[in-house]
């Protein structure tokens, strides 16, 4: 499977790029003004406060009871919930987009995570830490121990980060539950773009996030 | 309305009759009077007529009336909200919340909360002179719902020529009455703070009320109801109610905390049946003082209220199809240790929401001080509390109150 659109960020001011993370950026700009949102795992609500001002209707879950408090702080429109467990309460077709952003990996089940996203959003936008990443390879290689990276520093026994995966097993997950990828984008240690087309396996070795846009599938 | 305090207390104190009455008719607040052409249409299919409606403000009504804030009180609160108590003289029940620099600032808003129809602090109710017989109302008064309460505050707001409140508050029964409000007058609410509540009243919750109404019942001095008319007043059997629904309204962790199994002013047990143990002596306080400031019949209609209380069945059955559409901003709060209305509850309301689309908040606060939490310092609610208001008060248009 190729991957290509590589996505420039466009029609961000500079100021929103220096208040902003350029992956909650390159997220934003997959989302269409005036669509209706649900971050998931939208922890201390930053990405939403990007989606609230540019015109989107934004609504969020958070796990913790301490971003929950900051996110209504903020004016944002949170509830307490686990992705693993309230999804199910959503309605089909509740909302335009369903984001998941770097939380699939600490859900205990990650498919029928994804699987809730598309019922509930018709479509929906992924990022997580990519496992296949050199570093992490090469942690695990040589220094022979779990990898810890600035962005991943969890212990293997405090992490909450149970379910990693690889930018090419996303993917095969993704053909699996016949999910359809609209987008996907490889992004570098200081979350920008890689902007080079090159085969799933370079991305795989040299992203260490994947963000993925999706849609339903014809199979579902 | 409770500091967890043991107080000695010898025997539950009997009251004066004529000490409870005068504020059931001519209460220390503002009231507003609505005569035979303006009825109040009960559920039970009964026009109310004329009646009654007391109430407390505070704070300034702006030029454009949209900064007004409706707090619904609990099953035993009344609308002395911020202010001294006319008969208890303590100070008013939800000061934590609502007073200068607090989420509730007069400085910002115009508060106003009034008694609820049924109750016994000047709106209208059973221990009221029903002027077709001149004697108090009793049993006579006809039974009332949450959704008459809030028509009725629909009558006041409309009588003080408001039109969209800028937030409903409430706590417990406040909270079912602010959760109707939406209900009822979805376009009339901007923002819905609904703390510690439900849309329905579980079936545990109708034992408990129902075991307070059998004490206030089996009293003989409750005389069918008509009590009244020999100026004599259930104390007893209200008093009983009183502390069974107390316990209800704490939690195990938050009694052992302030109580354990400390004695009350003595060393040993005394081999009686006297309040040895300080948890007995606090509920027996709790009793007596209840029954200084509340009508035993008022008790009984109020908690049948709360009992026929059910969003979801009056509308089919689905607790989403009542937010239908739904513009209000929603903030739901519970509290980890509440057992009357657990977050469960809040949850489902939550889910519901969720389901109508409505632009929710919800947060649950650690606290082991139970479902009376509301009422407590809890200073992560009013967090929570605060940052709902003001970004609902940024969205509504209104100034940034001073500080903030």
């Amino acid at each position: 499977m190729s991957l290509q659109g590589v996505l420039p960020l466009n029609g961000f001011s500079g100021g929103e790029r220096l208040a902003y993370r350029p992956d909650h950026l390159l997220v934003a700009s997959m989302v269409e003004r005036g669509s209706k949102v649900l971050d998931i795992g939208c922890g201390d609500g930053d990405l939403l406060q990007l989606l609230e001002s540019r015109g989107i209707d934004g609504r969020g879950i958070e796990l913790s009871r301490e971003g929950v408090n900051h996110c209504v702080a903020k004016g944002l429109a949170v509830v307490q919930g686990d992705a693993d467990t309230d999804l199910v309460d959503y309605p089909d077709d509740a909302f335009d987009y369903v984001i998941l952003s770097q939380t699939l990996q600490a859900t205990r089940r990650p498919k029928a995570v994804l699987e809730n996203l598309l019922r509930i959003g018709r479509r929906a936008i992924v990022t997580f830490p990519n496992f296949g990443f050199w570093r992490l390879r090469l942690q695990l290689l040589v220094g022979g121990h779990m990898p810890r990276t600035d962005n991943l520093p969890f212990t293997w026994y405090d992490t909450p980060n149970i379910h990693f995966c690889t930018i090419k097993d996303f993917v095969q997950l993704c053909d699996e539950i016949g999910v359809k990828m609209e987008r996907a984008v490889a992004l570098d240690s200081y979350g920008r773009p890689l902007r080079v087309v090159m085969p799933w396996w370079f991305w795989n070795m040299f992203g260490e996030q994947g963000v993925f846009l999706l849609s339903r599938g014809e199979r579902r | 309305m409770t500091g967890l305090t043991p107080k000695p207390t010898s025997a539950l104190r009997t009251v004066a009759p004529e000490e409870r009455s005068h504020e059931v008719d001519h209460p220390s607040s503002l009231v507003a009077m609505f005569d035979t052409t303006k009825p109040l249409k009960l559920d039970c299919g009964i026009d109310l007529s004329p009646f009654q409606i007391a109430y407390q403000t505070y704070g300034e009504l702006n030029a454009d009336k949209s900064n007004a804030v409706l707090i619904c009180h609990a099953l035993t609160g009344d609308q002395h909200v911020a202010n001294r108590h006319p008969v208890t003289g303590k100070p008013g029940w939800w000061e934590t919340l609502v007073g200068p620099g607090r989420p509730l600032d007069p400085a910002r808003y115009f508060i106003i909360c009034s008694n609820v129809i049924g109750g016994c602090m000047g709106s209208t109710g059973p221990a009221s002179l029903n002027p077709a017989t001149g004697k108090v109302w009793g049993l006579d008064f006809p039974i009332i719902t949450i959704p008459d309460m809030v028509r009725a505050q629909a009558m006041l707001i409309d009588h003080l020529g408001i039109d969209t409140l800028f937030a409903v508050v409430g706590g417990s029964m406040g909270g079912m009455q602010a959760l109707q409000w939406t209900v009822a007058y979805p376009h009339r609410v901007f923002a819905n703070l609904a703390i510690a509540c439900a849309t329905r009243h579980s079936a545990q919750n109708i034992a408990f009320h129902e075991l307070g109404r059998q004490a206030v019942m089996a009293d003989p001095e409750w005389d069918h109801g008509r009590y009244a008319d020999k100026g004599i007043h259930p104390h007893r059997g209200l008093a009983v109610a009183r502390m069974a629904a107390h316990i209800t309204y704490l939690s195990d962790a938050a009694l052992h905390r302030k109580f354990g199994r400390r004695m009350q002013d003595r060393e040993l047990p005394t081999f009686s049946f006297d309040a040895d143990f300080q948890v007995e002596s606090y509920l027996r306080y709790q009793g007596s003082s209840f029954v200084e400031r509340f009508d035993a019949n008022s008790y009984l209609y109020l908690t049948r209220a709360m009992d026929y209380f059910d969003i979801a069945g009056d509308h089919d059955g689905v607790l989403a199809a009542a937010f239908r559409g739904i513009r209000t901003r929603f903030c739901v709060v519970s509290f980890t240790s509440d057992w009357l209305f657990p977050t469960s509850e809040s949850r489902a309301l939550v889910h519901a929401l969720n389901a109508s689309s409505a632009r929710v908040s919800f947060a649950e606060i650690e606290t082991d001080k139970g479902h009376d939490a509301f009422l407590l310092d809890v200073p992560e609610f009013f967090d929570i509390a605060s940052a709902f208001l003001d970004s609902a008060g940024k969205a509504r248009g209104l100034k940034a109150s001073k500080g903030s």
